[in-house]
């Protein structure tokens, strides 16, 4: 693949962005949400691929500078993921809530 | 050439495909296989990115570990999935949200297409200092020595999110084991499984972690499969999960933070400044710190998954 | 030579390719869980077999071909298990919708 052709993979991270977004904005289960948020995340992390494909030069395929700092991302955002689901679930544990809507929109609380 | 291109272009229609089912599928179950479906698919795009390292990690963690951390929430959640559905926003909050998604992605797009030419870029920076380090491996190279600060504060982030979740604990069963407990079946398949990968799964993590000094691999991805062989084994119930108040728990959880730390400020006498790896000695110091962090990620992913302690030590 | 090999690799991989369609199309068409296992879990197995097996020629080193096998030896070993978990869970909770 040229280095040009990385720019599909950029239009596709931008797709996943938008996606991922709406997703964020639209589903009301807690859960969902933090799935869409993962989505956004990929989508953030794929243009990093991107921008490092470009950065190609003496025999690397890529500029490593991106590439570590989308490791490290990955890492860090599978701890925000964990530490969020944990919420959540907590949540639903201590106040019975379905959604982050306030109680009095929602389901009333169940204690 | 061409082949090359329909690869590329049936593999960015098939992430968007399954990443917009997953937003809209309507079983969160479904959502969470899903998005294990996208996370290996991500992997392929970063295999054509040429980023064999991001890829490693991306199939492990992207695809392996977050399905199952949220494979687990979505158990524990799903009596609340149908209370939530009813309040799915109005016709105009989802125009608005379409629009404002819309626009975000023609931004990214727009700056996608108008990336500066040519392309910055550190490699040949990389490339003319990665003898030093006597590593193969660039992306090694830039965590473990060019940006050893960001790693170094990486691990803490992971201890730091441990420690979050584990605040989440109710007050009576502080240092308690985390998970439920899982029912061992002497004769079951998964308690065959968790006999016969795990011994497979280590040898397989200690050889990723060895060529990542030359080779795709390091520590994040050898730790996520250690992770995942724990992980194994205790769904099985071949062994519980350790209570939190262990000290040998704690100390290994911070093990490769210690080490990576001790081995940076030896770096001030002996190699003039902090977390600088003396000359012709930065290969070794570089895989002790591997080999300590990986234990250490590996327990704090495994941990991360299982969630704050729900029983009794 | 080298000509027998590359139709060895073509049609190997072209009957890899098309166990795993015909899985893919037991998946979506077949009625129920368990016919859908028996659908995915053996045409996936063959095709990926037959795709490594059409790949082996093709590999720089032994140790190479010897991962291709390890890769197939336990995709086999993944997906019997993930199988037998699923039936079993299918059964335990009555019959599928």
């Amino acid at each position: 693949m040229s280095v040009a052709e990385s720019t599909f993979y950029g239009l596709c991270a931008a797709a996943l962005v938008g996606i991922g977004l709406y997703g964020l904005i639209v589903n009301p289960q807690p859960l969902r949400k933090i799935l869409s948020f993962n989505l956004v995340g990929s989508g953030v992390f794929l243009i990093f691929g991107v921008v490092a494909r470009r950065g190609a030069a003496l025999g690397m395929g890529g500029d490593p500078v991106p590439q570590a700092l989308v490791i490290t991302g990955i890492v860090v955002a599978f701890s925000a993921t964990a530490l969020a689901v944990a919420l959540v679930v907590r949540l639903h544990e201590t106040t019975g809530a379905a959604t982050l809507m306030p109680a009095d929109a929602g389901e009333p609380p169940t204690p | 050439m061409n082949m090359a291109l329909l690869f590329d272009g049936s593999l960015i229609v098939l992430i968007l495909a399954v990443a917009v089912w997953t937003m809209a599928v309507r079983n969160s179950f479904a959502a969470v296989i899903g998005y294990a479906t996208y996370g290996l698919l991500l992997a392929l795009a970063w295999v054509r990115l040429a980023a064999v390292d991001a890829a490693l990690t991306e199939a492990a963690i992207g695809g392996g570990l977050t399905s199952v951390l949220l494979i687990r929430a979505v158990v524990r959640l799903r009596s609340s999935e149908s209370a939530a559905r009813a309040e799915t926003p109005g016709r105009v909050s989802r125009l608005l949200a379409a629009v404002l998604a819309g626009s975000v992605t023609a931004a990214l797009a727009l700056v996608v297409l108008t990336l500066p030419e040519p392309a910055p870029t550190l490699a040949p920076q990389v490339a003319a200092n990665i003898a030093s380090t006597s590593l193969g491996n660039a992306v090694t190279g830039v965590l473990l020595s060019f940006r050893a600060i960001d790693t170094l504060l990486e691990a803490v982030v992971l201890v730091f999110a441990l420690i979050a979740v584990w605040t989440l604990t109710p007050d009576p069963l502080w240092g308690g084991r985390p998970g439920p407990r899982y029912e061992l079946d002497e004769n079951g398949m998964l308690a065959y499984l968790a006999r016969l990968l795990p011994p497979l799964g280590i040898v397989v993590a200690v050889y990723v972690l060895w060529v990542g000094a030359d080779l795709p691999g390091g520590k994040f991805q050898a730790g996520t499969l250690l992770a995942a062989m724990w992980l194994l084994a205790i769904m099985a119930g071949l062994v519980e999960a350790p209570p939190i108040s262990q000290r040998w728990l704690r100390g290994a959880l911070v093990l490769g933070t210690v080490v990576f730390l001790a081995i940076g400020f030896a770096g001030v006498p002996l190699a003039g400044a902090f977390l600088a790896y003396p000359e012709g000695h930065a290969k070794p110091l570089i895989i002790a710190i591997e080999a300590a962090s990986m234990l250490s990620i590996a327990l704090t992913l495994g941990l991360l998954v299982l969630g704050p302690p729900e029983r009794g030590a | 030579m080298s000509l027998l090999l590359d139709l060895w690799t073509i049609v190997a991989v072209t009957a890899g390719v098309f166990f795993f369609l015909a899985g893919t199309v037991g998946l979506l068409r077949f009625p129920d869980t368990l016919t859908r296992l028996h659908a995915l879990t053996k045409a996936d197995n063959l095709g990926l077999g037959l795709v490594v097996l059409g790949l082996l020629p093709r590999v720089g080193s032994p140790l190479a071909g010897l991962k291709l096998i390890c890769v197939w030896l336990l995709v086999l070993l993944a997906g019997a298990t993930a199988s037998q978990l699923i039936a079993r869970a299918v059964r335990r909770s009555g019959p599928p919708v």
